[in-house]
């Protein structure tokens, strides 16, 4: 695959990741639909520069590398009894706000399910959102993962 | 030495979260501000130096005691997330507010709540704005008022002395490339009349 071509599939997953509507264009690709919140990646892009070509590599790098840690806070919380649902907020209100920066929206969406179980001290609902949350997470980083890997083929990163 | 540094406001960040601090630097670098970035209130106030015990303003002893740390950077702004652990980006706020050396260095708040009565708080307590988050370009383009604002009254905070003499030559000849460039401006406006 030429330059051209890389650069090509490197924009259309890119508006797969941000659009609502499924791309026919890339069935070899799980579909891709709204993952991402279209204005915040962007913004997220558009920080990219000479100085900085890798900006958003590295922040999605740095998001997974901190959520691993308060997962492991949530999931330690979750064990425990009686259940702290008042840490368990403060976890994920912190992870929350992490994909809130990134525009990981669908993630998002499952953490704002935890904390209504949260709220509503109900530990099961609770484990169960966190399954939910942990799956949209690795789905997206599978996604993103694949984006970057284009995007260095495709020459429109700094080879390190 | 260092005057090319002089030039860059410097902006200190305070956010617990490790994305939202590189989030945060990088906007603000990108703006062309000299960052630096702590993960709580207590460090940034470290920064500052000022520490706890220091808080009370006493007419006898220095506003800043001369600390220990190696920091010779003045900050002209402070931008700081609202939900941390310990000090909150409210406390962090006041403590600023009621210190008599740190009082007049602009306040931001960042919060990812969108919550009317914190908002009002903040803002009737001394910060300048308010930005939820996450934190966008365009909210750091209104920085830069607040920071003007405070370098013609002559309001930047130095932690340690500064050349005040040289400061005060490069005012003056930012406020005489100003002059030239309202006449040069003007002399343009005359030629158009003229047209």
């Amino acid at each position: 695959m030429d330059r051209n071509q890389l650069q090509r599939q490197v924009a259309l997953m890119r508006s797969s990741l941000i659009e609502q509507v499924p791309n026919p264009s890339l069935p070899s690709l799980k579909l891709l639909v709204g993952y991402l919140d279209e204005q915040q990646f962007l913004q997220l892009e558009d920080l990219q520069d000479d100085v900085n070509p890798n900006f958003v590599e590295e922040i999605v790098t740095l998001f997974y590398k901190d959520s691993a840690r308060l997962f492991h806070n949530i999931e330690q919380a979750l064990k425990s009894r009686p259940v702290d649902f008042a840490k368990l907020d403060n976890y994920m209100h912190q992870f929350r706000g992490s994909t809130s920066s990134i525009g990981a929206i669908k993630v998002k969406n499952e953490c704002n399910q935890f904390k209504e179980f949260c709220l509503a001290g109900n530990a099961e609902g609770c484990a169960r959102a966190f399954q939910k949350v942990k799956q949209e997470h690795e789905t997206l980083r599978t996604q993103l993962e694949t984006y970057f890997k284009l995007r260095r083929q495709a020459g429109l990163a700094e080879t390190v | 030495m260092g005057m090319a540094a002089e030039d860059q406001f410097h902006v200190l960040a305070v956010d617990d979260s490790i994305i939202d601090r590189k989030l945060i630097e990088t906007l603000l670098k990108i703006s062309s501000y000299q960052v630096t970035a702590v993960d709580s209130g207590s460090k940034a106030l470290e920064f500052l130096g000022l520490h706890e015990e220091d808080e009370q303003s006493d007419a006898n002893i220095p506003s800043v005691s001369p600390s220990n740390h190696h920091q010779v950077l003045e900050v002209n702004l402070i931008i700081t997330d609202y939900c941390m652990p310990g000090m909150t980006g409210y406390d962090l706020l006041r403590k600023i507010k009621e210190s008599k050396s740190l009082k007049d260095i602009p306040v931001v708040i960042m919060s990812s709540e969108n919550e009317p009565s914190r908002i009002n708080r903040c803002l009737e307590d001394g910060a300048q704005e308010f930005f939820l988050k996450p934190v966008q370009l365009s909210d750091v383009n209104k920085l830069r008022p607040h920071l003007l604002k405070g370098s013609s009254k002559g309001n930047q905070h130095t932690i340690n002395k500064t050349d005040e003499a040289t400061m005060e030559q490069e005012n003056q000849s930012t406020e005489r490339q100003r002059n030239i460039l309202y006449h040069d401006l003007e002399v343009v406006q005359l030629e158009f009349d003229n047209l």
